[in-house]
């Protein structure tokens, strides 16, 4: 296999080992527009990295960790509901980071936007691969650690508390996790994508799991199963690769519900 | 404090964004006593309880628990999140790590050992309560907090579920604080009721308060062709010690 392909694989199963555990808290805890802000605001954090000549994926965990901050401390400070903080800093995001991409790109800064918003798998280079398998070895030890309380507040906020869970302390965790889940998938589905690869495998596995582990490991592996009939697809039919793996994602829940459903 | 008091609350007040949800209230939980909290919706039940668990704090006042205080807390029992797989076993291990054995155990106490494997989302709602209540006596509580145990339960499981607290208590010697709305069902298990609306209208045991006239200003017009309760006096009591009312300036107020 040609390295690219490799590379490509390599960087797929690293996302997809990320988004399928932390998606299953994502549906659990209803937290899809949240995700979908963060991944907006990356686009922003793209746009600053490239002005200042970093790497993208570390000027978007920035951003996704300051703008994950943000909304914890306004959802406390502020009245208004969270999916209304959420409009506000998802669309507020994405206007700067236009905003800036096209300020850098004045300035003779070579930006394809495009990449940045579905992704360009194919051109993962190694370096952009250890900074990937960097972030998936963090994101999951915290995940790990954090696993029981974020289950105990998943199941019931109320409860945990009167266990001595630290319920804010777990959830502010929780957000920075996916910020840097955020990072991580810049380069492989781009920020218009990733909320379906944190959704759509933990829906599948949903209808399969009796217990919280097996939904978080089911979902992995719905996963890199699209992620892997994604670029299959992408190669023999010569298709954008990140969109293929939202469709092949798409087609293993529909396939699921129709076998659960026999 | 006394010894065998576990849980006490005196003078507590709570203020929010200028609306006063509990004015002055003063309680306390002794060792084997069940109390019972009655009153209206919007009472401020729910926030007392949470000022008593430590969930959240009151503007003024203070709340004294015993060193050794090991609280069970029952919540009302509509929210557990339906999207999350999460077998009944499961649901008794969040807490914190606890033997097959005692798990099992738990669930005949509560008379439910035959869910152990089903799904907490696909179980009826007293068996839920149960559940919820199983949890609570896995940590050894020597203070038990039930909030509506019986909403969602019909009348015949009521019953039994006050009946299973009686023998709770009897069990454990643990002090237990409940919350209802309904005082007719609970009364056969209760030691001291405490008719909380934003204030203490009036505490006493259950035979008294029925009879005592802020309770039945409360719920008077609730209890009007309702004959569930049959134990009638035929002499007014007066107000000994068995029955408070913290006659505040406002204590002539309308509720409701």
């Amino acid at each position: 296999m040609d390295d690219f392909i490799v590379n490509a694989l390599l960087a797929g199963v690293g996302l997809a080992l990320l988004a399928g555990s932390l998606g299953c808290v994502v549906v659990w805890r209803r937290m899809a527009y949240f995700g979908d802000t963060l991944a907006h605001s990356a686009l922003l954090g793209v746009a600053l990295a490239v002005s200042v000549e970093m790497l993208p994926i570390i000027g978007v965990a920035i951003v996704g960790v300051v703008l994950a901050s943000l909304l914890f401390w306004l959802e406390k400070k502020q009245q208004l509901s969270t999916d209304t903080l959420l409009g506000i800093m998802s669309h507020s995001a994405l206007a700067l980071g236009l905003i800036v991409l096209s300020y850098a790109q004045n300035q003779g800064a070579n930006v394809d936007l495009m990449a940045y918003l579905f992704g360009d798998i194919l051109a993962v280079s190694r370096d952009e691969l250890i900074w990937i398998y960097a972030g998936v070895i963090l994101v999951l030890s915290i995940f790990a650690y954090l696993w029981r309380d974020l289950l105990s507040i998943s199941v019931h906020e109320e409860l945990a508390r009167t266990d001595g869970v630290s319920v804010s302390k777990t959830r502010f965790m929780f957000m920075l996790l996916l910020a840097l889940t955020i990072a991580v998938s810049i380069k492989v589905v781009g920020v218009l994508l990733i909320t379906a690869l944190l959704i759509i495998p933990a829906a599948s596995a949903r209808l399969y799991s009796k217990t919280p582990l097996q939904m978080v490991m089911l979902s992995m592996v719905f996963a890199i199963l699209s992620v892997v009939l994604g670029l299959a697809s992408s190669l023999h039919w010569d298709v954008p690769a990140a969109p293929a793996i939202v469709v092949a994602a798409a087609m293993v829940f529909f396939v699921s519900n129709l076998v659960r459903a026999r | 404090m006394e010894n065998n008091i576990l849980l006490a609350a005196e003078n507590l007040s709570l203020k929010r964004q200028g609306k006063t949800i509990l004015s002055d209230v003063s309680l306390s939980l002794h060792e084997s006593e069940i109390v019972t909290l009655i009153g209206p919706n919007g009472a401020g039940k729910t926030s007392l309880i949470r000022i008593l668990l430590g969930l959240s704090g009151a503007s003024d006042g203070i709340v004294t628990r015993r060193d050794d205080l090991r609280i069970g807390y029952v919540p009302q029992r509509s929210s557990i999140n339906p999207v999350l797989p999460l077998r009944v076993q499961d649901f008794l291990q969040l807490g914190a790590r606890y033997s097959d054995d005692e798990i099992v155990r738990v669930l005949e106490e509560v008379g439910v050992s035959h869910i152990l494997n089903s799904a907490i989302q696909n179980i009826s709602g007293g068996e839920l309560q149960r559940v919820l209540l199983a949890r609570a006596l896995l940590k050894k509580p020597n203070v038990l907090v039930l909030d509506e145990p019986a909403q969602g339960v019909d009348i015949i499981g009521q019953q039994a579920l006050y009946k299973m607290v009686s023998s709770i208590r009897d069990h454990h010697a643990c002090g237990i604080l409940m919350v209802s709305h309904d005082l007719h069902l609970v009364m056969a298990a209760t030691d001291q009721v405490i008719c909380l609306n934003t204030h203490v209208c009036c505490t006493g045991h259950p035979d008294h308060i029925s009879e005592h006239p802020e309770y039945l200003k409360l719920f008077g017009d609730a209890l009007d062709g309702m004959a569930v309760y049959s134990h009638h006096h035929d002499h007014e009591h007066e107000l000994n010690g068995a029955i408070v009312c913290t006659h505040h300036k406002d204590c002539g107020h309308r509720h409701g």
